[in-house]
């Protein structure tokens, strides 16, 4: 109701005029752990994006704070090199300009109170001269063992207050936490200074414009409700392949594995889009009760070994090149019992899904780089051709392909041309334009533009992230006491044990 | 992939569409419209390229119309090309002779099924898009006032006159980026506007489409002044508290000023004509804000004290030949505009009126309103135009209407 009013009251603003975009009002960000990959290859150039396509508002400033000896000119020259070599719009002098007069840097340590003074009367100087009128969000692109630290130094120096006309927002990466109970930790100390509708956990996939399709295959069309059931629906695969391995980020990954760092986030969150009933409305509100619905109605396989499975990629050759295993790289232990794959079948009990199962499955060192969600239908009832017309006949799928090729694809039967009547399987593709891709935001973009804009609904709050986990820890728990996953060769589809794990049900998964 | 075919007519076209789609591999068909781009030989290379690379964001099926003389036998050549970095697939005709006449004829078997069709005139449009031949097969009409060669600002007031729903000028496109700042100024300080003033180059048909927006919705006296340019240079409003204020001297770099706030620097630069292209496509329905402000740049066009056909002619001459002293092309007068500015010394770099001569200015215009002008005759047809359509559309005034009443109550 709030925004009607807004919208009245400048008459600049009409709803009709759909041409205009949403500027955010006057803000900053404040960036924790600037130096990282992330805020290098994401952040920087994301903001610059938006700076480019006119979406930030003048005056927007960028605090980086770390633990460096910079200079803000210093800082200013790493976010021009981050820009240059990542940013996915031309570079244009005239944008710089506008963003590089809002640069500052603050050096310190987390736990030094004189770099938090320092922040708070940069952020002061910063409401002054660049008029970003107390509106600020804390990004924090840090390992979540500093949280406390950052978000007690943040009370403590009064940065983390909202004043009625302006607003602090604090921003979070995955993982949110390893564990349900880790999770409930960081959620008190982040809610302990920070109201829920001021923390942003970031989803990057729930940016994607293919995930956001989703919403609009569902509930826009006619044609997909009506089968989108366990009266035609056999089963879900949900998929999130990587071609590549650990890379150099093996601190992080060693002991956090495949299903905590996909499956608790990504592949839930598809899975509940899925699946979930229509939402009232697309405000974030409704949105999380249909979600949270799903997430809260699904039920665990009874034997978690034979509906479960994960591995290691073991050393081979991936599209051509020789790789490692992953004991063998760099900085993981030999004995190390994380997995890089895992894949797991999940129910859910609700009238819509009853007895169709939704497998879950992501790796590192797959056969290819793809992300998608199969549909696939039961087959026909009654076939009324023979035998061997039907024998290349596979189930029909209805195939959302969120990364890379985005599109939907749809298989079906059809004759095969000739004079004999034989049915093969099809496809009918709709590509979501080949470099669609290019000129469209990115999720990052989107989603920092969001926080700025205080807009919530592709933000998961704390409950989802429970939720998500309450389903995941029974599996992690059993996989803690059951040994070592199993080697895979790499560039392959994973262990044995997956296929057997669909084999049982009678079912294969796809190739994406 | 590319197929060239001579003397042919549309079926052999739409066999060749097929067959270089095969041959190529049976790209994916996931074309979403077809684009026409009325173009001539000058014109069609830069034209059908832009619609190339928008078509990369909207899959389309691009079909460039050149017409030919008129002259000679009828004759119908075409260009199919398919892959080389579109994502959909192009068609350029050219016809010539009695075709020439009617090029729809060879357009609508071309059409894609059930998807909607889109026209752009790269240069001089149809007075009436609407009713053109090739203008009634697309819901969505864009034309560019600032493309044709002279008399831009009275292009704009002829696209303007003879509005219908689905045409659009690539003149509204460009001032996007400036609504949106503009819109963002007042969310950020929300003031009461008593008055305006739009500084832009001579004859440029995106400042006077914000001066008739800004009335529009702000129902006050909105002036235009004449600056050196690039384009639309500055623009104030004036508020009880103070300026609001996007002056951009250099066609880039704009500084945003509100009251109570420090100057900032915005980047605002000229878009290219891709991205206008791309904008425009993105909604396919009738610009109902468009709508609303070319009413109004003819409602305000008519307040004006109209210039003799006389006195046009020679500002217009003395306009080219000082355009020819300095070597530059002749720029346009324009009709309405430059009344006020021919009239008032422009001092080199000055770029804002004050208010008080905005005020000044007001009260000369609201004299000159009650003195009955003489109309020519394009204004009268839009008069009428305006008044047939107005009645359609009572039912969107009287909503329209509503909410400025709510606005008017909760200020």
């Amino acid at each position: 109701m709030s925004l009607t009013v807004e919208e009245t009251e400048n008459p600049l603003r009409d709803p009709q005029d759909r041409r205009l975009p949403r500027i955010a009002g006057p803000c900053g960000v404040v960036i924790f752990g600037v130096t990282g990959d992330l805020s290098r290859k994401k952040l920087m150039p994301a903001i610059y994006d938006l700076a480019n396509r006119g979406l930030l508002p003048p005056g927007f400033s960028l605090v980086g704070f770390a633990r460096r000896d910079w200079a803000d000119q210093d800082f200013a020259q790493i976010v021009h090199d981050a820009i240059k070599a990542y940013a996915r719009t031309a570079f244009r002098e005239e944008v710089w300009e506008q963003l590089a007069k809002g640069f500052r840097f603050v050096p310190g340590d987390f736990s030094d109170d004189v770099a938090f003074d320092q922040l708070r009367n940069t952020i002061e100087e910063l409401d002054r001269e660049r008029g970003t009128a107390g509106n600020h969000a804390f990004y924090l692109s840090i390992p979540p063992r500093f949280f406390p630290d950052v978000i007690g130094q943040l009370k403590e120096h009064g940065l983390a207050e909202n004043h009625p006309n302006s607003w602090r927002r604090v921003v979070v990466e995955k993982p949110f936490g390893h564990d349900l109970r880790s999770a409930q930790e960081l959620n008190s100390i982040v809610s302990e200074v920070f109201p829920p509708e001021s923390v942003f956990r970031i989803d990057h996939y729930l940016g994607k414009e293919t995930v956001q399709n989703i919403m609009a295959l569902r509930f826009a069309n006619q044609l997909y409700e009506p089968v989108w059931n366990s009266n035609y629906v056999d089963h879900v695969q949900i998929t999130m392949a990587e071609d590549i391995g650990i890379g150099g980020r093996a601190g992080y990954y060693d002991g956090i594995g495949a299903a905590r760092d996909v499956i608790q986030n990504h592949l839930l969150q598809l899975m509940a889009l899925i699946a979930m009933e229509e939402p009232v409305s697309f405000e974030a509100q409704s949105l999380r009760i249909e979600k949270q619905k799903i997430l809260r109605s699904v039920r665990h396989p009874d034997r978690l070994d034979l509906h479960t499975s994960r591995g290691q990629y073991a050393a081979g050759w991936a599209g051509g090149e020789k790789v490692l295993g992953f004991l063998e790289e760099q900085d993981i232990p030999k004995t190390s019992k994380t997995e890089t794959f895992a894949a797991i079948k999940l129910e859910i009990d609700t009238r819509r899904w009853a007895g169709v199962p939704f497998y879950l499955r992501h790796g590192k060192r797959l056969g290819r780089r793809v992300t998608e969600v199969a549909v696939v239908f039961k087959r026909a009832p009654h076939l009324p051709f023979t035998q061997t017309a039907t024998e290349e006949l596979g189930q029909n799928a209805l195939v959302i392909r969120v990364q890379p090729d985005e599109g939907v694809t749809l298989r079906f039967g059809s004759k095969v041309p000739g004079t004999a009547m034989e049915i093969r399987d099809v496809n009918m593709d709709f590509a979501y334009g080949g470099a669609f891709v290019e000129s469209s935001p990115e999720a990052y973009e989107r989603l920092i533009l969001d926080v700025l804009l205080g807009d919530p609904p592709l933000f998961p709050q704390h409950e989802e992230v429970e939720l998500s986990w309450r389903i995941l820890d029974p599996i992690l728990d059993y996989w803690a006491e059951h040994g070592q996953p199993e080697a895979y060769p790499s560039g392959t589809w994973g262990p044995e044990s997956a296929h057997e794990m669909l084999a049982r049900d009678g079912r294969v998964w796809r190739r994406p | 992939m590319s197929i060239d075919l001579t003397n042919t007519n549309a079926s052999k076209i739409a066999g060749g569409l097929i067959r270089a789609r095969r041959e190529a591999g049976s790209p994916t068909m996931g074309m979403v419209l077809t684009f026409i781009v009325v173009a001539d030989e000058g014109s069609h290379y830069d034209a059908l390229k832009a619609a190339r690379s928008v078509s990369r964001e909207h899959p389309s099926r691009v079909i460039g119309v050149i017409r030919r003389s008129a002259r000679g036998p009828a004759n119908l050549d075409a260009e199919i090309r398919i892959g080389d970095g579109t994502s959909g697939e192009q068609v350029l005709l050219r016809m010539s002779g009695e075709l020439a006449h009617h090029p729809e004829s060879v357009v609508l078997p071309l059409l894609l099924p059930d998807s909607p069709t889109v026209i752009w005139w790269p240069s001089k449009p149809p007075d009436n898009p609407a009713t053109d031949p090739l203008g009634a097969l697309a819901q969505r009409r864009i034309t560019d006032a600032a493309a044709v060669d002279r008399r831009r600002a009275a292009a704009m007031l002829k696209q303007a006159s003879n509005y219908a729903p689905g045409n659009t000028d690539l003149s509204w496109t460009r001032i996007t980026p400036w609504r949106a700042l503009l819109a963002a100024a007042l969310d950020q300080y929300p003031a009461k506007v008593m008055s305006g003033v739009v500084a832009a180059e001579r004859g440029n048909p995106s400042a006077d489409l914000l001066v008739a927006w800004l009335t529009d919705r702000l129902k006050v006296d909105i002036h235009r002044s004449v600056s050196r340019g690039p384009g639309i240079t500055d623009v104030s409003l004036m508020t009880g508290g103070g300026q609001i204020e996007i002056a951009r001297p250099d066609g880039r770099l704009a500084q945003f000023t509100i009251p109570n706030s420090p100057q900032r620097p915005v980047a605002l630069n000229r878009r290219d004509l891709a991205e206008l292209l791309a904008e425009e496509l993105r909604r396919l329905d009738p610009d109902d804000v468009y709508e609303d402000t070319v009413k109004t740049l003819c409602r305000i066009s008519d307040n004006v004290p109209a210039l003799s056909e006389r006195r046009l002619a020679a500002l217009q001459r003395e306009a080219d030949e000082a355009a020819a002293r300095v070597g530059t092309p002749p720029t346009d007068p324009g009709p309405r505009v430059q009344t006020d500015d021919e009239a008032e010394p422009e001092a080199p770099g000055q770029d804002r009126t004050k208010p008080q001569q905005g005020a000044a200015r007001t009260k000369r215009a609201t004299a000159t309103k009650s003195a009955a002008k003489k109309a020519t005759a394009t204004k009268s047809t839009a008069k009428k135009s305006t008044a047939t359509r107005s009645t359609a559309r009572t039912s969107t005034t009287a909503k329209k209407s509503s909410a400025a009443r709510k606005r008017a109550t909760s200020s």
